[in-house]
């Protein structure tokens, strides 16, 4: 038995009572990252020395008997669209490769200040925009239960890595299942908290109304551990709910007896994939032999949420990714070469008489934002960018934006009224297993589809997570979604929990 | 509704991307499906539905009116690729 197969409560306990040293642990997950990564590519960089010395200095102070934070000597893995004071956060995008962040996130803050060490910066889809970490403008990352796969998106490096058993706890983004898919596809226990419950200070914006930060780890008691970490209000992001945080590791002990699970019919509908459908409902099967009773409830609406997804994600993008534009951050464009193509225009414009279309030539300003922007940006960022321009522009705003926000709203009714009858909702996260690597990338709007089931979660601002339950013939991993209301938090991991207990799913490890 | 290249090219401009030809034909044909699908939303009743621009009620949110130490400007415009001590540079604007 190495230190990696262990679970990040099984390494903190054996932290705490000095059976192993952080700088054993970090030094097993280091030496696995070397061996493994050049096949997985989960991780965009990790600096093995610098993780060993914060787990010099955690070990020191625990030998002089300090007061330790509740990760303490832990290695954490992070998604590479958090800031981390002075250090490259790329977003894994050509635009901010050189981008050195000035500040900590609040948490990368939270995961010092519990004294974590700090691993590396994983792998994503470019600014979380993906399904499949293939629209990364450095490397693809490889699903390890299938090399030949992808891990998901847009966390497919905080998925696989955890898959891979190269660190124990991993911090992703979820903006329309970015955590929750690659955790289904890699086999992984993701979570996805409450919209609010999270501070996204310091998280580079994809879409603000729809950002969470959460954590992936092997089981839902690690997950707690990570959640109880980075949850609260942070004053500097003004959406962050002022809701007190519960010990969610207390919480887990709580039974499945009385809880009452909604199935929506519209989780089962045409495009479910055989396997993937016997899986959940063996372990909708598996919740009421722990007595929990179950309920079918209807989101209706539920089938309008990719096209309002695309709408409203898009939108907030095209917002804030303006920001981008060659001046205050990254990629800049060849600005002599800009001058010297507008001067030859012009000339060639007034040699042939047309000196009014001389006059109406570009400035040299906007050329330099469109060339910045169009070498900086990837064809998937270029494209939600266009979309969400032409979303939000005069004309289509009230048939395209107005309209996303009210079918958003329909949405959240859904839930609400479901919310009343029952405690949580169950179903698939994805539609099928991981599918391989290329299979979607010419077809956009067939990469957006493999959201189906997660997006919903995130237009209405609820806590959803992803389980393990079950693999494919092939052995392929399945997930099982699990939805709760606001900040019930508490309720998904206590439920996940009970059902770890119960089954093995989330104990199956990728020959690697 | 179809989407034009016409459309494309000044939605293009809008959003200060430069699209090469190629990349504005199969940015032309992909929103074309994308806007296809997304025209499902049409069929929807909305009347009398509040648009939902956030999962929050609340609106206004203030702290105390401290004064607090900011991030030091050199810090921030280290962050910019072309700056002097004071300033972002772009282009001249005026008077090429």
């Amino acid at each position: 038995m190495s230190l990696t197969d262990l679970t990040a409560a099984e390494l903190l306990e054996m932290l705490g009572s000095k059976r192993a040293t952080s700088v054993e642990v970090t030094q097993a997950f280091t030496d696995r990252i070397r061996r493994l990564d050049t096949g997985v590519g989960a991780f965009l960089r990790f600096d093995a020395a610098a993780a060993l010395e914060q787990a010099e200095r955690i070990d020191a102070r625990r030998r002089r008997g300090e007061p330790l934070g509740g990760l303490a000597g832990l290695p954490v893995a992070v998604k590479d669209l958090l800031c981390s004071r002075g250090e490259l956060t790329t977003c894994a995008s050509k635009m901010l490769a050189n981008f050195r962040a000035p500040y900590d996130s609040t948490v990368v803050a939270k995961l010092k200040a519990a004294d974590a060490v700090l691993l590396g910066r994983t792998n994503l889809d470019e600014f979380a925009m993906g399904g499949s970490t293939e629209n990364s403008a450095f490397q693809p990352t490889r699903n390890p239960w299938d090399l030949e796969r992808a891990p998901g998106g847009s966390s497919g490096g905080a998925a696989a890595c955890v898959a891979a058993q190269m660190a124990p706890l991993s911090i992703g983004s979820d903006t329309g299942g970015s955590i929750r898919q690659p955790a289904a596809l890699c086999g992984v226990t993701g979570l996805k908290p409450t919209y609010g419950r999270v501070s996204r200070q310091g998280l580079v914006a994809f879409a603000s109304s729809l950002d969470q930060i959460g954590p992936l780890a092997w089981t839902a008691e690690d997950t707690a551990l990570l959640l109880s970490a980075i949850a609260g209000h942070d004053p500097r992001d003004a959406t962050s709910v002022d809701v007190p945080v519960p010990d969610y590791r207390a919480a887990l002990g709580t039974s499945l007896k009385g809880v009452t699970l909604g199935i929506a019919r519209e989780h089962f509908a045409e495009g479910l994939d055989g396997e993937v459908e016997r899986a959940v409902r063996e372990a909708i099967r598996q919740f009421q032999s722990l007595g929990a009773r179950v309920k079918e409830v209807s989101l209706p609406h539920g089938k309008y949420g990719i096209a309002a997804y695309y709408v409203v994600a898009s939108s907030e993008a095209s917002s804030n990714l303006a920001r981008y534009d060659g001046v205050h951050y990254g990629h800049r464009a060849d600005e002599q070469r800009i001058r010297a193509e507008l001067a030859a225009k012009r000339k060639e414009l007034v040699a042939a008489g047309h000196t009014a279309e001389a006059e109406q030539l570009e400035s040299p300003l906007v050329m330099l934002y469109r060339r910045s922007r169009a070498e900086g940006f990837g064809p998937e960022v270029k494209r939600r960018v266009m979309l969400g321009t032409y979303a939000l522009s005069a004309g289509y705003y009230d048939a395209y934006y107005v309209k996303a926000l009210k079918a958003r709203r329909l949405l959240r009714r859904d839930y609400d009224q479901a919310f009343a009858e029952v405690d949580l909702i169950v179903g698939p996260t994805t539609a099928t297993a991981a599918f391989k690597l290329g299979e979607k990338t010419d077809d956009p709007l067939a990469m957006y589809l493999v959201d189906l089931y997660t997006v919903s979660a995130n237009l209405a601002g609820i806590a959803a997570m992803s389980i393990p339950c079950g693999f494919t013939r092939t052995g392929l991993p399945i997930g099982l979604q699990l939805q709760a209301p606001p900040f019930a938090e508490d309720r998904l991991l206590a439920a996940a929990h009970q059902f770890q207990e119960y089954t093995d799913w989330h104990t199956q490890r990728p020959k690697l | 509704m179809s989407l034009s290249r016409e459309q494309v090219e000044k939605v293009a401009l809008l959003a200060r991307l430069e699209l090469s030809d190629a990349e504005l034909s199969a940015m032309t044909t992909q929103l074309q499906a994308i806007v296809g699908y997304v025209d499902q939303l049409a069929e929807l009743d909305t009347n009398g539905v509040e648009p939902m621009a956030h999962p929050h009620d609340f609106t206004n949110v203030f702290r105390p009116d401290r004064l607090e130490p900011s991030f030091a400007r050199t810090a921030m415009l280290a962050t910019a690729p072309h700056a002097d001590e004071a300033f972002y540079l772009v282009p001249a604007v005026l008077g090429q």
